[in-house]
């Protein structure tokens, strides 16, 4: 672990502003992948910004019926939220079905958007990967790939974004709020679609988001309660403490129509509106235009019938 | 005490302590955060400095150069060691690669270098200003393409082939039979406690605080390795959290810890951190096993043949996957060969149950399918082979063999009678239910084992021996024989372990520890006994000593009498005089399983364990059982999910932390039953008592495998069983 120097920000603009001042600045909430990452010498900050303090910690309702969540909300007190359970219960489900409890009660909501890959390669710093060390090359690409993306990917990278909240997140429409660092008198804000905001990994995979250099999350919104029955189904080795090989957010209306976002196959939460068209006519069809374009390796080419195959007990399911 | 004849009654069979489910004496220490690790023995060494590992970064090749300048200037650094600074140094009996690498690399994170700061952080950052040039060299990294370069391997008392009656001839001509090939992956220990160690130089004497399973084996090891005289080493490790065959060995952090305090000139602590668990130390080898089975129409086997590749470093050793086939059914024409190839991978070794457990995980789906395609129902067609005799050497009886008693047992308790013989029948709701068993064995080593016993004026029993308690329960069935050979409770006893300054026990290790370490006791015991006789001037023949009183005749002393002018103590070893090669002793059992897989997603979940065990004497119930439901849960991690993946490409393994090498949590548990059945054994010492510790792995991830069939129909040979190994051929969904 490279020696850094540490502040806790006052104030959101205060914190962005701060970042942008130094350019090897991370900010730090519950710790709970940044640390980890930088005892492995994967993540080297220079200085840390201390966020806890700044009261993002509630969970409000908004003016049209939604949600706005905290960038600092737990992700304990975020699955346990009574709103939340009842109106986005997909968010709750999704939560619950992550990390473990110890690591949910430190984890923040902000922080879990921006969790970094499991990618192995990424996790030992002898071996090249594209996303630590632009430019030294992909060692997932013919190494071990069973839990890499089949989708979305680049000759660059084929890393899968781990997190399960933002699956829910992106199948509940949910908006990133930001402050933007600037001098005075306040940071601007602005508001990311959740669709919007990880990027695929193209050439750059060390670029994960669009967020700017010291732009800090303050909240993320949900819309009003989008109805229909929530699932989260989420496939892995193990029953619990495991990433996803797959998983499937869905909401289902009681006409069969429905959104649907798969965790575990693609750089960001992968979702495609107009796969949904499909909905009424079963998983197949949604399948086919959701993972078309698909890459997969010979070790992960499994997860392609195993979404498909998910999704169907999904439905299944939501019919009763 | 020469243990040469069988054992005939002696007070532990009055089994007041011997026998009881104790809790274990060492629970609120560990419960309470008070026990003393290695790692944390700030008593000892207040002023220790911290060591941090680095490993290669490539499997085979030389360091071209080594730039330590950097790691020199940064803050607090009091030393940096390598193989070009640490002067010569020798290699441990027990190693097959150094342990510290440099020039040559042997495997991947292979040490290359120790800093040394005042502090952890420190020490870590300035390890990672190291700069290393390499030259790599092109390394073998995968097992079956090196298949057709392996080896006999074998020792004298286990050689590489072992062949009886005509096997080619009987396979060629039995009516049924099976040929079929099966992997077991590479396996990591992942004990909780990493390796770590303090050490501390006096002058040229050199005290070294461990977690390790042998004490004396690693006194030599390390006195081998620095060039010391064995009395110059005093090893300590007396609380190991876990072990499972990884701390058998002295391993990086040990040596690395001396060579560290050498150079710092004060104590240094090291813990290997978790990446270098994986390819820094030990791991279960992988194997490939071909197995023929030729029956005749009965379900009698006539052909049993089994062979088994695996692979490790140049002077490595087999994992001896064929062992169990030797010894487990009868048929007259029997063919075994173990063949090793050299690999570039870290190093291979003992992992518990080292040999039975990846050879049970082929034979008992091997007998599975034979099963079938006899139409017996597997329970009977393993019966109808159970043999009392060494197949191989049918002269030799087994000393005890329930393994019919066993099997019935378990069938009746789980309600076996219910499966369908035919797979995919049975379904709830989501689920596909299968019902799946395996015999277990596991050879039952005894290993001279020596204790001292010292009585003192307040009647308190201390037993020293430097036997080592991995989790496993040494401490309390060691008090246990203590209190029941010297008539005291168990509240009198004081057990102190894991020193080598104590007599040299058995160690913790391929399921001989329990046996051997309390038989030990038993010796010592024996022997103070006669001492307190002697003191109290009774007649030692008929002397009985039970409620803290010695008594004999009409008289009756308090035992603390015979201590009141002054301690008495009692050193002996058990020693094994051949009873156990002229018989065979080993431990059977029988493993049931319920499964159920999910029809859309093929996710696997263990719904029922049932162990039934026969294991000898068992001393103590409830660590016992513990053992074996530990085993029990490794079994259904070797079945469904561990897996140390190879980069056939860079030589090592990728899965190197304990978030992508997974092992069960909780949630993958379920309900777990333990039956031992009544069973001593006069043989194995004059304890009766053999080891369970490993019986209990071996044959579980068959019978989960078995299990998997019964409910899916797909037949997998390839551990561990994932769900893409099953997608394809599940069920349309909805």
């Amino acid at each position: 672990m490279k020696p850094f120097t540490y502040e806790r920000a006052a104030s959101p603009a205060e914190a962005a502003t701060a970042a942008a001042r130094q350019p090897g600045a991370r900010f730090i909430a519950g710790g709970t992948n940044l640390l980890d990452l930088m005892k492995l010498q994967i993540e080297t900050p220079d200085h840390l910004i201390d966020v806890n303090g700044l009261g993002l910690d509630r969970i409000e309702e908004t003016q049209d019926g939604g949600l706005r969540i905290g960038a600092l909300v737990r992700n304990t007190d975020l699955a346990a939220d009574a709103r939340v359970r009842r109106d986005h219960a997909v968010l709750s489900r999704a939560l619950l079905a992550g990390a473990s409890g110890q690591l949910r009660n430190r984890a923040t909501t902000a922080g879990n958007l921006l969790q970094r890959t499991r990618c192995p390669y990424f996790y030992d710093t002898n071996m090249a990967c594209n996303k630590r060390r632009p430019g030294s090359g992909c060692s997932a690409l013919g190494g071990y790939s069973r839990q890499l993306a089949v989708v979305g990917g680049s000759e660059a990278c084929i890393a899968t974004h781990p997190s399960d909240m933002a699956v829910a997140m992106r199948v509940l429409d949910a908006t990133v709020e930001t402050v933007k660092p600037t001098v005075k008198p306040e940071g601007a804000t602005r508001k990311i679609p959740i669709a919007d905001f990880h990027r695929l990994p193209g050439d750059t995979p060390e670029i994960e988001t669009v967020l700017e250099p010291g732009e800090l999350i303050t909240a993320v919104t949900l819309p009003k309660p989008a109805g229909g029955t929530h699932h989260y189904r989420k496939v892995r080795d193990r029953a619990s403490y495991a990433f996803a090989l797959v998983s499937v957010a869905a909401i289902v209306q009681p006409d069969g129509s429905g959104r649907v976002a798969l965790g575990g196959v693609a750089p960001k939460p992968w979702r495609r509106e107009d796969a949904e068209a499909e909905m009424s006519r079963g998983a197949k069809p949604v399948m086919a235009k959701l993972l078309a374009g698909a890459r997969p390796t010979e070790e992960n080419k499994f997860k392609l019938p195993l979404a498909e195959r998910a999704l169907a007990a999904v439905l299944a399911e939501a019919k009763g | 005490m020469k243990f040469d004849t069988p054992a005939t009654t002696n007070p532990i069979d009055r089994l007041k302590i011997v026998g009881l489910p104790t809790d274990r004496i060492d629970g609120p220490l560990k419960t309470t955060g008070t026990a003393p690790y290695a790692y944390e023995r700030h008593d000892v060494a207040p002023d220790a400095a911290y060591g941090h590992v680095l490993g290669a970064a490539i499997a085979k090749g030389r360091i071209a150069s080594m730039d330590l300048t950097a790691a020199w200037a940064a803050p607090g650094v009091l030393a940096v060691v390598t193989a070009e600074n640490a002067g010569k140094l020798g290699k441990g009996e027990y190693n097959t690669a150094k342990l510290l690498g440099g020039p040559e690399i042997e495997h991947y994170h292979q040490a290359v270098a120790l800093v040394v700061a005042e502090t952890f952080e420190q020490a870590r950052h300035a390890a990672e200003l190291i700069k290393v040039d390499y030259a790599p060299a092109r390394g073998a990294y995968d097992l079956a393409a090196s298949r057709d370069s392996a080896k006999p391997a074998g020792k004298d008392e286990e050689p590489a082939d072992s062949r009886v009656g005509d096997f080619d001839a009987a396979f060629a001509a039995a009516p049924v039979q099976l040929d079929a090939t099966y992997t077991t992956p590479d396996q990591s220990h992942a004990m909780m406690e990493p390796h770590a160690s303090i050490a501390a130089w006096n002058g040229d004497r050199l005290s070294l605080w461990t977690s390790n399973q042998m004490i004396a084996w690693s006194v030599g090891d390390v006195a081998k390795t620095l060039g010391i005289a064995k009395e110059k080493v005093h090893l300590m490790s007396p609380y190991i959290g876990g072990g499972f065959g990884g701390k058998l060995w002295v391993r990086a952090d040990a040596l690395l810890a001396a060579l560290g305090a050498r150079a710092a000139k004060r104590p240094v602590k090291v813990a290997l951190q978790r990446p270098l668990m994986i390819n820094n130390t030990t791991h279960r080898p992988a194997t490939i096993q071909r197995i023929r089975l030729g029956a005749d129409k009965d379900g009698r086997l006539t052909a049993i043949g089994h062979d088994s590749w695996s692979g490790d470093l140049p002077g490595g050793k087999p994992e001896t996957a064929i062992m169990q086939t030797r010894l487990l059914y009868a048929g007259a024409n029997r063919l075994t060969r173990q063949r090793l190839a050299e690999l570039d991978l870290p190093e291979g070794n003992s992992m518990r149950a080292p040999g039975e457990a990846a050879g049970m995980m082929a034979l008992e789906i091997a007998m599975d399918e034979m099963a079938e395609k006899l139409g017996l129902d597997p329970v009977e067609f393993r019966i109808r082979n159970d043999t009392q005799v060494d197949p191989e050497q049918p002269e030799r009886k087994f000393s005890q063999r329930q393994l019919t008693e066993c099997l019935r047992t378990g069938a009746e308790r789980f309600g076996w009678a219910r499966r369908k013989a035919e797979p995919r029948q049975v379904r709830d709701g989501r689920w596909l239910v299968g019902l799946g068993m395996a015999a277990a064995y596991r050879g039952s080593p005894v290993i001279k084992s020596g204790a001292r016993v010292r009585l003192d004026g307040k009647g308190t029993v201390t037993v020293e021996t430097d036997m080592t308690d991995i989790g496993t329960g040494s401490y309390t069935i060691i008090a246990q024989t203590a209190a029941e050979m010297m008539g005291v409770p168990l509240d009198k006893v004081v057990v102190r372990l894991g020193d080598s300054a104590f007599p040299v026990s058995s160690g913790s290790g391929g399921q001989f520890g329990g046996n051997s370490s309390t038989a030990g006791v038993y010796a010592a015991c024996v022997k103070l006994r006669e001492a307190v006789t002697a003191k109290l001037g009774l007649n030692a023949a008929d002397a009985q000593f039970a409620d803290g009183q010695v008594r004999s005749g009409d008289r009756s002393i308090a035992l603390a009498e015979a201590a009141r002018s002054g301690e008495l103590a009692a050193e002996d070893a058990i020693e094994f005089g051949g009873l156990d090669k002229k018989h065979q002793l080993s431990t059977f059992g029988g493993h049931f399983v319920e499964v159920a897989v999910d029809a859309a997603t093929a996710e696997v979940r263990i719904r029922r364990m049932l162990a039934v065990c026969a294991s000898g004497r068992i001393l103590n119930p409830k660590s016992a059982r513990s053992q074996v439901i530990g085993a029990m849960t490794m079994g259904a991690g070797a079945a469904l999910m561990e897996d140390l993946v190879v980069d056939k490409r860079h030589g090592f393994f990728v899965n190197h932390d304990l978030a992508s090498y997974e092992v069960p949590v909780h949630a993958d548990i379920p309900h777990q039953e333990v039956i031992f059945l009544d069973e001593t054994d006069p043989m194995s010492s004059p304890m009766k008592a053999k080891g369970v510790g490993e019986l209990g792995i071996c044959g579980v991830a068959a019978a989960v495998a078995n299990a998997i069939y019964n409910a899916t129909g797909v037949r997998v040979r390839d551990y561990p069983i994932t769900l893409d190994k099953l997608l394809e051929k599940m069920p349309d969904v909805g």
